[in-house]
C-alpha cells in the first residue's frame, strides 16, 4: 500500500511543480514506484517541467469521469522505469473533478505505487480541496517572503481542518547571502512563525531555471545545489534522518581579511 | 539621533528581516483569529445579554468592531449606556 504526499502552499510561484518533480524524479531514482499528479486543471505544468508535454494523450478529468482507464493516462518517464505522471487537463477547470473522485482515484493510486505525489495549486479553492482530498501527508512549500509565509500559515491552518496533521515545511529559494545581511528571514524565523516540522531548505540556484529549460529535474544534476537539496528531502520523505544541508555562504578575502584585523 | 548614530557605526537598527517578521506576527495574529462575521455577530449577542444584565444599552447605536494598528489588535467596543439597571443591586443579593 503506497502513500499520497500532496505538495502545497497557498501562495503561486513559490515552487510547488518544481519540488513535486524534483521529490517524485528523486524517489523513483532511489527504487520506488511513483506517479507524479498535476491537479493544476486549467493551468498544467507539470508535464513541462518533467519535459514529458509531447505524450499526453488523456487526462485526469478523462481518467475521474471514466473516459479512460487509469493505465492509459499515465506517461511513463523514459528516463527512469519507475516514474509516471498522470496530467491535469488543460481546457477544463477545476470544478471539473470534484473532492470525492479525488479519493476514489488515490486509493486506485495507493494500490498500484509506492507514492503518489499531488502537485497542488495555488489558492484555496476548490482545486486546492481536490489536491489534498485523498492525501495521507502534506508538504507545504514556502519562500522566505511575509506573502508567502502568511499564505503558508493559512495553508497550514486549513490542512489542519482537513486532518491532515503534521504537514511538512521546504523552504525554497533561501538565500544565504542575503540571510547574512539579514535582508531575509532566516530558517528559524520562519519556523518561529509557521511551527512546524523543517523537511528541507533549497537554496536559490540558476540550475532549477536551467534544468527546468531542459525539462530534466535538478534532483539528478549532481553539480546542482538545489539538486543536493532536493535529494535529502527525499531521503527524508523515505524516513531517512540526514541533516539540512549546509548554505554558509564562503567567506571571501574581505571577510577574512575583517576578521584578521578583528573588525568581526 | 541615536539610531542615526547607530546607523552611522554601521548598526542597523532594524534589519529589513526583523520588519518582515515582526510585520508577519502581527498579520497572524489577525488570520488566525479567523474571526467571521457570523461568529463576530454571535460575540456581539453574548456581550449584548451579559451587559444588559447590568444596564439598559442602546443596541442601534452599538459599534463592536475587531480594530488592527500597527502594534496589535483589539476588540474595540462602544456600547452607549442609556441607563443602569435598580434592580441589579437586589437581583445581586437574591443570588
Amino acid at each position: 500500500m503506497g502513500e499520497v504526499i500532496v505538495v502545497t502552499s497557498g501562495k503561486g510561484g513559490v515552487g510547488k511543480t518544481t519540488t513535486s518533480a524534483n521529490i517524485g524524479t528523486g524517489l523513483a531514482s532511489n527504487g520506488h514506484k511513483v506517479v507524479l499528479v498535476d491537479t493544476d486543471i486549467g493551468l498544467r505544468n507539470l508535464d513541462v517541467v518533467l519535459g514529458l508535454e509531447n505524450r499526453i494523450v488523456y487526462d485526469l478529468v478523462d481518467v475521474t469521469s471514466g473516459n479512460c482507464r487509469l493505465k492509459q493516462a499515465l506517461i511513463k518517464d523514459k528516463r527512469f522505469p519507475n516514474l509516471f505522471l498522470l496530467p491535469a487537463a488543460q481546457t477544463k477547470d477545476k470544478t471539473a473533478v470534484n473532492p470525492e473522485q479525488m479519493k476514489t482515484l488515490a486509493e486506485e493510486l495507493k494500490a498500484e505505487f509506492d507514492y503518489a505525489i499531488i502537485d497542488c495549486p495555488a489558492g484555496i479553492e476548490q482545486g486546492f480541496r481536490n489536491a489534498i482530498a485523498g492525501a495521507d501527508r502534506a508538504v507545504v512549500v514556502c519562500t522566505p517572503e511575509v506573502s508567502a509565509v502568511r499564505d503558508a500559515d493559512r495553508i497550514i491552518g486549513l490542512l489542519e481542518a482537513a486532518e491532515l496533521r503534521n504537514p511538512k515545511l521546504i523552504i525554497n529559494r533561501l538565500r544565504p547571502d542575503m540571510v547574512k545581511r539579514g535582508d531575509m528571514m532566516d530558517i528559524s524565523d520562519i519556523l518561529d512563525i509557521l511551527a512546524i516540522e523543517l523537511i528541507g531548505v533549497v537554496p536559490e540556484d540558476e540550475s532549477i531555471v536551467v534544468s527546468t529549460n531542459r525539462g530534466e529535474p535538478a534532483v539528478m544534476d549532481m553539480g546542482s545545489k538545489a539538486g543536493e537539496a532536493y535529494r535529502r528531502i527525499t531521503k527524508r520523505i523515505e524516513g531517512e534522518d540526514i541533516p539540512l544541508m549546509n548554505l554558509e555562504v564562503p567567506k571571501g578575502i574581505m571577510d577574512r581579511l575583517k576578521r584578521l584585523i578583528g573588525l568581526r | 539621533m541615536l539610531e542615526f548614530i547607530s546607523r552611522m557605526l554601521g548598526r542597523e537598527s532594524a534589519s529589513s528581516k526583523t520588519v518582515a517578521k515582526e510585520r508577519l506576527r502581527l498579520v497572524l495574529v489577525h488570520d488566525r483569529a479567523s474571526i467571521s462575521p457570523a461568529m463576530l455577530n454571535k460575540l456581539r449577542e453574548d456581550l449584548v445579554k451579559v451587559i444588559s444584565n447590568y444596564m439598559e444599552i442602546d443596541e442601534a447605536a452599538l459599534e463592536f468592531n475587531l480594530c488592527q494598528d500597527d502594534r496589535e489588535v483589539a476588540l474595540v467596543a462602544n456600547i452607549p449606556v442609556v441607563k443602569m439597571k435598580r434592580d441589579y443591586a437586589t437581583k445581586g443579593l437574591a443570588e
